[in-house]
């Protein structure tokens, strides 16, 4: 192997990763913020809500959850135009991400609010609290508890599937990656200083995530 | 433009699909393989094992397959072969799957009651005979659903392989739009034949987890 590294570049393309760590960061956080609570309104759907609405939320679910993402990312962005509906890649982006995190984050709440006992619901009742009351604080609440660990490597896997969107243009980290990698026929190094960074990205969340858990899960009473 | 009619893009799009089946054969059989020695050190008595599989799996769960797939392309190029992009492909996907299978069985194995281990180590077994006959028989029963279960996620991600060029179902759904100019219906072609791949996959998961898991039921 007569190859000479060279890490040279990254002093001169530090914005460019900069900027592109900033896009996936950002979407990474529209997206899971969004997701999260598209995937709570389908959770309530597929366990609690109207029974028209039920094969509705679980068609969506099985849709999603069995393709690919890029071809989720494709369908968005190039198929949509068809029917009238054009935006911007990031737009695009965002979209395809809360839809697939829509679709996980229900199956993993769904499990949360399903391992609710039913004396919770009547307990609920019983106290005068309203349905949506009842909802939020008895079932929802105790159930994101209960599946935050789940929930929260949900979303680091999709900031880490994220790396697929620079294939619509979005310019996030990979997007950055490949653009340096053309400018410099550096590509080993600059890929793999993109791995690293991603790395460090999903072990930070990872722990932002579990700070998060602490901070709006009330404490857990000793059993 | 050629006229494709909508046979024609479905014909085209299937014809491609044997090689994302392939793909994901070969993927999930190597990635079994090498998994299963991955299991082995992680949960072996060394300690350089166990450090290793550890780093192993943190770095390829950590990072996003398609930066995996582009360090294997261009990480074999730097020996000085020219790499087909199946063989990069290949590679990656089965590097990805040992990490992911390897965690699974993990929590498996670690199933097993912690009296198995003492009842068949007073017994006066070896190591690898509590393994052979007493735990991994009794963890391979936990281990069948979820292990079906990630094989959808094998599926989807050699997806991304059409990003370093390898001509699959997704690659064939992109050049198969740039020649007809109806992306909505191409890619509901692809999405379409994807789940079909994987739809009976996730099915059958959910089956044996209630198949299999009789005993465990409590409700």
């Amino acid at each position: 192997m007569n190859y000479a590294f060279d890490f040279g570049w990254l002093a001169d393309y530090w914005p460019v990763l900069l900027k592109g760590i900033g896009i996936t960061v950002e979407l990474t956080l529209v997206g899971g913020v969004l997701g999260v609570s598209l995937g709570i309104a389908c959770a309530w759907a597929r366990a609690l809500g109207p029974a028209w609405l039920k094969p509705v939320v679980a068609a969506y679910v099985e849709m999603i959850r069995n393709t690919p993402f890029l071809i989720q990312l494709f369908f968005v962005f190039f198929g949509l135009p068809a029917l009238g509906l054009r935006m911007g890649e990031l737009q695009a982006a965002n979209l395809a991400m809360v839809i697939n995190l829509g679709a996980y984050g229900c199956e993993i709440i769904r499990a949360g609010i399903q391992a609710t006992p039913k004396g919770q619901f009547e307990a609920g009742a019983s106290l005068g609290m309203s349905r949506i009351q009842t909802f939020w604080y008895v079932v929802l609440i105790p159930a994101l508890q209960r599946i935050w660990p789940a929930l929260s490597s949900q979303i680091v896997i999709v900031m880490l599937g994220s790396a697929a969107v620079s294939q619509i243009a979005a310019e996030d980290l990979t997007f950055a990656a490949n653009f340096i990698q053309s400018r410099t026929f550096r590509a080993f190094e600059t890929y793999f200083a993109a791995t690293l960074i991603y790395l460090a990205l999903a072990i930070v969340l990872r722990q932002l995530l579990r700070g998060l858990g602490w901070t709006i899960f009330p404490k857990r009473a000793a059993r | 433009m050629n006229d494709f009619t909508t046979w024609d893009i479905l014909r085209n799009l299937l014809l491609a699909a044997r090689w994302t089946v392939l793909l994901s054969l070969v993927s999930f059989v190597g990635g079994s393989l090498a998994g299963l020695a991955l299991l082995f050190a992680r949960i072996g008595k060394g300690r350089l094992g166990p450090a290793f599989a550890k780093t192993y799996i943190e770095l390829f769960q950590g990072t996003p397959l398609l930066m995996q797939l582009f360090l294997a392309f261009f990480g074999l190029g730097l020996f000085g072969i020219d790499v087909p992009a199946w063989l990069a492909a290949g590679l990656a996907l089965i590097l990805w799957t040992a990490a992911f299978l390897a965690e699974i069985w993990r929590g498996c194995v670690e199933s097993v009651a912690k009296g198995q281990w003492e009842a068949s180590s007073s017994l006066g077994m070896g190591y690898l005979q509590q393994m052979r006959w007493v735990i991994l028989p009794q963890a391979l029963r936990v281990a069948v659903p979820p292990t079906v279960g990630f094989s959808v996620q094998v599926v989807k991600g050699t997806a991304l392989t059409s990003i370093i060029g390898f001509v699959e179902l997704s690659k064939a759904g992109t050049m198969v739009t740039n020649a007809t100019f109806e992306p909505f219906t191409v890619y509901g072609f692809v999405a379409l034949i994807y789940f079909c791949l994987c739809w009976p996959l996730s099915k059958s998961s959910q089956i044996l987890e209630r198949k299999l898991n009789v005993a465990h039921r409590n409700h």
